[in-house]
């Protein structure tokens, strides 16, 4: 392990929630969570649990700024 | 390409009919389209993937299209869905000869956090902190972590397999995978804090 991984394992430790969302649900929330993204509103605010998962699960954030960036140019790209 | 609504993209797909053939050209060539965005940073893209993909989550969306809860463009759900099919599929290809088992045998605590990962820049004071809140990380996953959540946690964490290729291998699905880390971590950090620092304090340690 390196030094910057474990120092991000003891982030992701202390600030684990008692509750949080799993991958299922966070995808399940992700149409609209990327649609208000878009709209410029704060996500973060407005789904906390899905802006945490976003936060913590790379697989799922992966996904979101992909899916993120085909929509913003497939919104440039039409016509 | 006419712009539908949600119900005309619902009522297009859902029957046999004149507007069915041409909805399902369109969302085709909107998927492709979308994960060429998408998928255009991982350089392992072969030309014939986005229409495989495409084809994929084609059939993922018929099949789910009774899921669908208004919530967001239809097109939104859609690309959503193709997304996580590309994603998935690029995760196999990548960790396909990866053994969970090669990565996690026999990896307990000081395997996992090595004795001599000190922060160098650290004062001696602040080092001393660091090993004995290490020690305590490496006393949880020795004794108080199941086998399972060991094995999720050293594979995510050390080797960065991701919930979905973890699901596989752990014959289990990624929601479970996420919950068997999840666990994990309120119990590491139950004995973070067990040592009477507070959240602020242990951070402050590794800053």
């Amino acid at each position: 392990m390196q030094l910057d991984t474990l120092k991000q394992l003891v982030r992701g430790i202390i600030e684990t929630r008692p509750e949080e969302i799993g991958c299922d649900s966070c995808f399940e929330e992700l149409d609209r969570f990327v649609e208000m993204k878009l709209a410029g509103k704060d996500t973060a605010a407005a789904m906390p649990l899905v802006h945490d998962h976003l936060e913590r699960c790379p697989a799922c954030r992966a996904e979101f700024e992909a899916l993120l960036a085909a929509l913003q140019k497939l919104a440039e790209a039409a016509p | 390409m006419s712009e539908r609504t949600n119900e005309q993209w619902l009522a297009a797909l859902g029957s046999p009919g004149a507007d069915y053939d041409a909805a399902l050209a369109d969302l085709r060539a909107q998927l492709v389209k979308g994960l060429g965005y998408a998928l255009s940073a991982p350089g392992n893209i072969r030309p014939e993937d986005l229409e495989d993909f495409a084809q994929d989550a084609l059939l993922k969306i018929l099949d789910g299209l009774h899921t669908f809860r208004g919530e967001s463009k239809f097109m939104t759900w859609a690309q959503k869905i193709a997304v996580r099919v590309a994603f998935s599929e690029l995760r196999r290809r990548r960790w396909r000869d990866t053994s969970l088992d090669a990565m996690t045998e026999g990896v307990g605590g000081g395997e996992f956090i090595p004795p001599e990962l000190i922060d160098p820049d650290a004062d001696s004071e602040q080092q001393a902190m660091q090993r004995l809140l290490l020690q305590r990380v490496r006393y949880v996953i020795d004794h108080e972590l199941t086998d399972r959540q060991r094995r999720a946690l050293v594979a995510a964490v050390l080797h960065g397999v991701p919930p979905d290729e973890l699901a596989r291998r752990m014959d289990t699905n990624r929601n479970a995978v996420y919950k068997l880390i999840h666990d994990a971590r309120k119990r590491l950090k139950k004995q973070l804090l067990a040592t009477g620092l507070s959240a602020q304090e242990v951070l402050a340690v590794f800053e």
